[in-house]
This record gives C-alpha cells, structure tokens and sequence, in this order.
C-alpha cells in the first residue's frame, strides 16, 4: 500500500512549502507532518517525502537519523522523556530514573509490552531550574519526586 | 528592585496576546524606528548600547549586524536562535511562551535597519508551547500590518516563519542551525565564509539569539545609552537574564545588571545553598563554562570578567553544586553528553569526546588508573582550537578545570573509588 497524506496534511504541507524561499528547506516540517500522520517514518514515508520534495532518499535518511525526535521504530503511546543532564542529576534525576525503570520494568530506550509507554533518558530539555524534568509526549512534569512519578504514571491510560 | 524589562511580562496574564503587549507599550519601538529613524540609526543605537550577543559567543550585536553588506546579489536573511539546548539554559523560554510580540517586534526592527524581507525563528523541537505562541504573535502581527506588505504604510515587507528543530544541540551553532534551517542534518559549515557574507541560502545573514533580539524594542525606545546605563557602573552592557538551576534554594531566572557579582546572584537572588550547605563549585555560564571555586564568585558576571579568569560567560547560566556534589558524576554526565552531541564531522571532537567520557565512566566505576587524569588533559589539549566549530573547545572547557581544579577529588576516586 502506497502512504500518502490526508487532503488535509496536503493542504497543510502547500501552506507551508509557500512560507519558504527554497523547497528542500520545508524538509524538517514535513517530516514533522508525517510523523504526525503516520506515528513512525518507515521506509515507504521516508521515499514519499523524498518525492514530495524533490530531494534525493539519502538526505532524507540523514535528516531521519540525524535527529533524535523523529520516530523511526514505533513508540509507547506514551513516550517518556526524562532529562538525565547536569541539573536535573545534580537534584536527583538517576533516582528518578531507577524508579521509572522498576515501575515499568523496562531499561532506558525500550517500551513495554503492551506498547503503553516507552522510556527514553534525553540531553538538558530547558527546565533546569525546575529539575528533575520527565517529558511525557508534548507536556512537562517539573520537581519530579518519585511520589510525583507514581501518581502520574497512574493518570496516563 | 529596578523595573524589569526583558521579564517584565514573564508573570503578566495573557501577555503573549497583541492586546496586552500593545497596552504594555508594545510595537511603540517599532513605529518609532520604521516612521522616526534611518537604519543607520538604529544600528547605532544598538551599537551605543553595549548590547552583546545571548546565545553564548558575545558578540557586539551592532558590529554584528554593520557586517552585512548593504548591496548583494542574493537576498538578505534573519536567523533568531532558538534552539536553547545548552545545559543549564533556559531563558529564552519564558521570553517565548511569555513574551513572543517582544521576539517578532526585535525581529521586524532589526530586518528593518537591515534590510532584511525574511525572517525565520529556529525553535528547540521540545519548545511545543514556544512554538504556539510565536505562531500565534505572528499571526496577530500580519493581521495588524506589522509583518506583510507595506508594514505601517512605509513600503517596507517582510515574511517571518517559524522552524521546528527535531532534537540536536549541535544546531544550535550558528551554521548548524543554517545547515538545519536548510532541511539537511545540522552538521557545522567551514567558516570563512561567515554567516554574514554567505549564510542561509548563500545569502548574507545575520544570526542572534532570542534574547538579544528581544532587547532591540527597548533600546530602540529608550535610547542605546539608556540600555548601556542599566549595566554595573564600569561595566555597563544592559541587563541579561540569569537562569540558575543547581543546589540553590530559589531557582528561577533573574534579569540583573551586566556585572552583577556571581556571589550576589547565588546567594541573594537565589537565596542561597540548599540546606545552607557550602558551595563546592559553580558553573557561571551553562556547560561549556569551564567551572569556578568558592573563592572565585566574587567575579562580575560579564564577558570580559569571567575571560579573565579563564571561564565564559556563556549563555549566563548559572549550576550551583553543593559541598556534596559528586564532581566526578558530574564530569561524567557532561562529558557523555558532549561525546553524544558531537556531530561527527570533524576527528578530534568526534574522537576525544568519546574517549575522555570513556575514562570518566571508568573513573567513577573506581576503575581508574593513575595516569587517567594526565591522558584527559592531553586529550582536552589536542581537541582544543584543532576542530571545525566550537562544540570541541565546550568540552575541553569542563574537561579542564573539572580535573585540574579538583584534582584531590579525582585522585581519590582513583585511588579507593566512590566515596
Ligand atoms: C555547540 C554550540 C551550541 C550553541 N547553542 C546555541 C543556542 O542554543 N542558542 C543560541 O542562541 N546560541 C547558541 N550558540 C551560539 C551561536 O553559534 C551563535 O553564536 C549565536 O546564536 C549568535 O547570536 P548572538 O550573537 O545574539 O548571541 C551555540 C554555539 C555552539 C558552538
Ligand atoms: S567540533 Fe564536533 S560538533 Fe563541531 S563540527 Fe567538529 S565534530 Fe561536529
Ligand atoms: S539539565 Fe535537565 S532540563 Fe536542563
């Protein structure tokens, strides 16, 4: 089965293709849209863009593996993203992350069984001043305690 | 307490809204510069204001923009950093989700004085609220007429765009982020050429980070001097925001004179150590600043200052760490993260990040050997002024001072392991 865009995203990609002086440059949005469309860029997604676009398969791929927030293997649907740097470990953010690894039972980087959540460590998100941070998807969970860490992962369903 | 100004909408309801900023004075500066001022002008307003670059390098930002030639073959373009990713940073948030006319105001001044008909803001992909609220005062600002065509009747367009990072910090130097920009992998260009002469799409471009532009409104209201004035006496430079994050008990961002003492920043602002335990050590300006020593804190926080003694003020964040703060973790965590964000183009950063974060992790498993701490500052010493951009003299920065300033503790661990 060919992938292709709902008549929405097509619309929205043209919007977006007027906005820029050279076509290539839209390529970091697209992709955006496709993982929004498509969860994860698969093969298949990374030659239509490639079309779309006009530019070679390679870049694509380059641009896929280059950046670490496009989805090349399917994720949780929950993905959580807990900053292990400077500040957020300096006020505790490995305790955080044991407890994180023993409540799902899974390491850094795997998701669990039933594909609910994937647990991933990142680089310094912007909240240092209110580590440890834990992304959760597109929200921000601030002055993580593992108390904090319990009750919200028994709010996500 | 001076008024704030570059905070002075962080706490203010609905002020990322066109109707609240404008009643805040908003687009004031802008009517003034297009309607009021040459471009000349402007750019030597900036100049008298002492206004260096945010992001980290310092640069004066009206030398900055006085490179750009004024006739080119290729059109003009404005890059606004917004990729926020170095370590300990996170100023240029609230600027966004807070105050994003101040961010599209700066930017259509500074287009104006130099005449520059498109804008583009590159956003951290993390920044989802950053990114909403910019989208939105641009939005506002086309419907008004102050981006699009003709803006406030002067003959003067301009196009701004928000671009959507996907997650590297090495984007976040100047021409990664063009490289980024361009929808390729954000691997640096070889300077020369720089950015000013064949930047983004061969065009020349002037690059500034959020927080520099988010000052032009305010010097161009106030006057270059005025802003100038606001830094310590002898020092001057304006106000910056000082993010703080560490072992303090009021965490948070500050914005204070340029000069303000790194004492008074952590232990009046920010209220001081946690616990009231002692301070151990200080990074003054996010994680490429090479670290300092309590008895090094009286230091102005300022460019040439902090060069004096042999640290950056960097992005101006400031890590606070306790007295039981485990420097060889942290060394670690730094070190790892530089070899993880080494984009790979060039061997002495692609290499000697990965082996000094190799000897750490061996260090604090307490599997170092003594000669460890000398093989990390040879390495440091031939990564350092040998690599294509300066992501490798940021890790040699910590690297450094790190083993040389608190030698004692990493030969301890050497000898008989953690703690
Ligand atoms: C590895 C690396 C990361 C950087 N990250 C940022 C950043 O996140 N934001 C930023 O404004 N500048 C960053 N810079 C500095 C930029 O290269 C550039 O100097 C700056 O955006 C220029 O704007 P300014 O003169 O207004 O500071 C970084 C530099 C390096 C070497
Ligand atoms: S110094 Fe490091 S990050 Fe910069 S270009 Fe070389 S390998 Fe890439
Ligand atoms: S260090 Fe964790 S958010 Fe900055």
């Amino acid at each position: 089965m060919a992938v292709a865009f709902s008549e929405k995203t097509k619309e929205r990609f043209k919007a977006i293709l007027a906005k820029y002086p050279e076509k290539g440059a839209a390529l970091l949005p697209a992709m955006w849209l496709a993982q929004k469309e498509f969860s994860v860029i698969t093969p298949e997604v990374e030659e239509y863009v490639a079309k779309l676009l006009g530019v070679p398969l390679v870049r694509v791929h380059e641009v896929l593996t280059f950046y670490t927030m496009y989805a090349a293997k399917p994720l949780g649907k929950y993905h959580l993203q807990l900053c292990t740097n400077i500040s957020c470990t300096l006020l505790g953010a490995e305790d955080i992350l044991e407890h994180l690894k023993d409540k799902l039972q899974i390491g850094a980087g795997e998701t669990t069984p039933d594909k609910k959540f994937t647990l991933s460590t990142v680089e310094c998100l912007g909240y240092c001043g209110t580590a440890p941070v834990l992304q959760v998807n597109d929200d921000f969970h601030e002055n993580l305690t593992t108390k904090k860490v319990d009750e919200l992962l028994a709010k996500l369903k | 307490m001076p008024e704030p100004i570059l905070s002075r909408n962080f706490s203010k309801k609905n002020a990322h809204t066109l109707g609240v900023y404008i009643q805040g004075g908003g687009y004031e500066a802008l009517k003034k510069a297009l309607t009021e001022m040459k471009p000349e002008q402007i750019i030597q307003e900036v100049d008298k204001s002492g206004l260096k670059g945010r992001g980290g390098a310092g640069f004066p930002v009206g030398k900055k923009w006085s490179f750009i030639p004024k006739e080119a073959p290729k059109p003009k373009y404005l890059v606004i950093n917004a990729d926020e990713g170095e370590p300990g940073t996170y100023k240029d948030r609230p600027i966004m989700e807070c105050d994003p006319h101040a961010v599209v105001e700066g930017a259509i001044i500074t287009c104006f004085a130099v005449g520059i008909h498109w804008a583009g803001i590159y956003v951290r992909g993390e920044y989802v609220k950053s990114i909403e609220r910019l989208e939105g005062a641009i939005n506002e600002a086309y419907a008004k007429g102050y981006l699009g065509k003709n803006i406030l009747e002067t003959g003067f367009d301009l196009d701004m765009v928000v671009h959507r990072g996907a997650g590297a910090y090495i984007c976040g130097e100047e021409t990664g982020l063009l490289e980024s920009f361009e929808g390729k992998k954000g691997q640096p260009r070889m300077k020369p050429p720089f950015p000013a002469i064949v930047g983004l799409f061969q065009g020349p471009t002037v690059i500034n980070n959020v927080e520099s532009i988010a000052a032009i409104p305010h010097i161009v209201k106030n006057g270059g001097e005025w802003f100038n004035g606001l830094g310590a006496p002898g020092i001057g430079g304006g106000v910056k925001l000082f993010p703080v994050s560490g072992h303090v008990k009021k965490p948070g961002v500050y914005e204070l004179p340029m000069g303000t003492p790194l004492r008074e920043i952590i232990y009046k602002h920010a209220g001081g150590i946690r616990g009231d335990k002692k301070l151990k050590a200080v990074i003054p300006g996010g994680a490429s600043a090479p670290v300092l020593k309590p008895e090094e804190i009286d230091v102005p926080m300022e460019y040439a200052n902090l060069a004096k003694i042999g640290s950056m003020m960097g992005s101006g964040a400031v890590i606070v760490m306790d007295e039981d703060t485990d420097l060889v973790k942290t060394l670690r965590v730094l070190m790892c993260f530089y070899a993880h964000e080494s984009c790979g183009k060039c061997t002495p950063c692609r290499e000697g990040t990965g082996w000094m974060a190799k000897i750490i992790k061996r260090i604090e498993k307490g599997e170092g050997e003594s000669a460890d701490l000398d093989t990390i500052v040879s390495i440091a010493n031939g990564i350092r002024g040998r690599t294509l951009c300066p992501l490798g003299d940021a890790a040699v920065g910590p690297a450094l001072s790190f083993v040389t300033k608190f030698r004692q503790e990493f030969e301890d661990y050497i000898k008989v392991g953690a703690g």
